[in-house]
């Protein structure tokens, strides 16, 4: 497909792969902490509102709507208030925030200077997920450089006010991008979510108001201020303002990161020589997985569908964390779904029985039928499995504390609604008709 | 007597991490610096041996368990001593549609040695996604990133492990 795909002006991601991108110099030359600046002169209030007209919905997944998050921080607590930043990004197929940390943090400062002057925060921690050393050095310099620059620290850009920032990395655990697992490994505790409510914006670290926002959303934050909100929400659509990050990975041409428009459909990703450019010689597309593994899976029939919230909504999917996997059609659905079972299974912090329990079941039934040892009756035992995690449709009656019970049960969900055949032909034939090729055979070592 | 923990020079770098750890929380909230403090003393020791948990949990007074508890709920924490180089392979679904599986495969043969297992030199590990799908496969080596990996990569990168 050539480009037919409304062309955007990135604004989150202008500056990756430039000389220097990552540094205050480079980040001051092109405007950076201009969005500081003009916020600096409202009233904390009038920041709140104005990033609720923008529209602007968090990156993380769930795509709650930034301002109204921001406007539930209680005004008259004596206690410290927090903004916790987080960049667990650990949701298999979102790679976005990397980028972001590694190629552009003062975005994302510039955007905690903001956020924390708007809600009366003194002190902010950032939370990395492990695994991201390269993108933590860099966030690190970057928070050394805003001190010497007076951003943070004493004074914010000259105006009395103190405003600390702290890099903290986890140590390996998915559940730590929950964002009361968050807090809790923020506590210096092991990764329980908490009961909601009360929500963090009441009761979040150290029983203090607390706001937790995504990478992406707060780098998203300064944009509203430099163009103004209205733009911000033109950019997008109705109820989804600005535009977002897209991680595309699996069976296309060019996989990687890239912005685009709300409008931009899951075709279009794939598809436009802007992004994907299609899919390898004689491959056709056979599933997609449009938010990240734990967003129900569509079949290469339902990919003209913009990749914003609302619209996956309708498809009874999420946007999430804009993780696109694209599974061609050698990809045998068993193996696909058996893989991202297992990381559900290995990454639940084992705190509600149906997802301790449960995840490990549908991960061994997986296996099975993958192997050849599928016997009738395992696909609706499988199927009675995840519902008892977390029934489907709609998303969200999950049986668990959070959120994760879901993320492990709508793969299963949707793979069985989609591709029930594939399912009952390994048990037919008692071994997965796929051979022993069950993946695409792509790349290096194909 | 039991041989100390740390040698003079570890000590100084233990004992001024901590400090700056604890000064990122409020007084009372020693022990959130939990994590950080686990990293810093995997980075002086390589691995969590016992009486260094004991020492974090007295620094952060809590309960030694309480240190416990933590260490063995993250992955990235050794609570026995691996192998000087610890790769960690990702096996999740963007990365096994560009080949995972067969690159872990061939990482075993060659090292001698299946995932979960460790020697002198090497731990070899399968793990979750790390957030690198657009330039898969990819595998981590004591924490440095390699990605985009082919064989040709994959096997200059080993040859600079001694």
């Amino acid at each position: 497909m050539a480009s037919t795909a409304k062309a955007i002006d990135p604004i989150i991601s202008a500056a990756w792969g430039k000389p220097q991108s990552w540094t205050l110099d480079s980040y001051k030359k092109r405007g950076g902490y201009k969005g500081l600046e003009k916020a600096l002169e409202m009233a904390p209030a009038a920041i709140i509102d104005e990033v609720k007209k923008s529209n602007l919905r968090g990156r993380g997944g769930a795509g709650f709507p930034t301002g109204l998050k921001w406007s539930f921080v209680p005004k008259d607590s004596p206690k410290p208030k927090y903004l916790a930043v987080n960049g667990d990004e650990s949701e298999p197929g979102t790679f976005k925030d990397r980028y972001i940390l590694e190629d552009d943090p003062h975005m994302m400062l510039e955007g905690i200077a903001i956020a924390s002057y708007a809600l009366g925060v003194h002190t902010c921690y950032v939370y990395l997920r492990g695994e991201f050393k390269f993108p933590a050095e860099r966030c690190q310099a970057a928070i050394d450089e805003a001190y010497k620059a007076g951003i943070f620290g004493k004074k914010l850009l000259g105006k009395d006010y103190e405003l600390n920032c702290y890099l903290v990395r986890g140590a390996g655990a998915y559940i730590c991008g929950e964002e009361t697992a968050l807090l809790e490994s923020l506590e210096g505790k092991k990764g329980w979510p908490r009961l909601k409510p009360p929500f963090p914006a009441v009761v979040g670290l150290f029983g203090a108001p607390t706001v937790v926002n995504n990478v992406e959303t707060l780098a998203s934050v300064p944009h509203v201020f430099t163009g103004g909100a209205d733009w911000y929400a033109k950019l997008g659509t109705d109820k989804s303002g600005g535009t977002r990050l897209v991680c595309l990975s699996g069976t296309v041409n060019r996989p990687g990161v890239y912005e685009v428009s709300m409008h931009t459909t899951l075709a279009e990703l794939i598809y436009d020589d802007k992004y994907g450019r299609g899919m390898p010689a004689g491959r056709k597309v056979k599933a997609v997985i449009p938010g990240g593994s734990s967003a129900p899976v569509l079949g290469a029939d339902e990919l003209d569908v913009a990749m914003e919230f609302e619209a996956l909504k309708v498809k009874q999917t999420m946007a999430g964390s804009g993780g696109v996997i694209v599974m061609d059609d050698s990809t045998c659905m068993v193996r696909s779904l058996w893989r991202v079972a297992r990381f559900y299974a290995e990454e639940s912090c084992g705190q509600c029985t149906p997802c301790r329990e449960g995840t490990p079941w549908q991960t061994r039934l997986l296996r099975k039928i993958e192997e050849g040892r599928g016997e009738p009756g395992d696909v609706e035992m499988l199927s009675n499995v995840a519902a008892s995690i977390a029934p489907y449709p709609p998303i969200g009656l999950g049986n668990t504390i959070c959120a994760l019970g879901d993320a492990a049960a709508l793969p299963t969900h949707s793979f069985l609604m989609r591709f029930k055949d594939e399912f009952e032909a390994h048990i037919r034939e008692k071994r997965c008709p796929f051979g022993d090729k069950p993946w695409g055979s792509f790349g290096d070592w194909s | 007597m039991a041989e100390p923990l740390f040698t003079p020079e570890e000590q100084k770098k233990f004992d001024a991490g901590i400090a700056e750890i604890i000064s990122h929380y409020p007084p009372d909230r020693k022990s959130a610096g939990m994590l950080p403090a686990l990293r810093l003393l995997q980075e002086i020791k390589g691995w969590l041996p016992q009486d260094g948990l004991r020492l974090v949990a007295k620094h952060l007074e809590v309960t030694p368990e309480r240190a416990y508890e933590v260490a063995s709920f993250y992955v990235m924490y050794h609570l026995k001593k691996p192998g000087k180089y610890v790769i960690d392979v990702c096996t999740n679904l963007s990365c096994s549609l560009w080949g995972a599986e067969k690159m872990l495969a061939y990482l075993e043969e060659k090292l001698g040695l299946k995932a979960g297992e460790a020697n002198e030199k090497f731990t070899l590990r399968e793990t979750e996604c790390l957030a690198s799908c657009g330039t898969a496969p990819c595998l981590q080596i004591n924490e440095d990133h390699h990605e985009s990996l082919t064989r040709a990569k994959l096997d200059a990168i080993l040859a600079k492990l001694s």
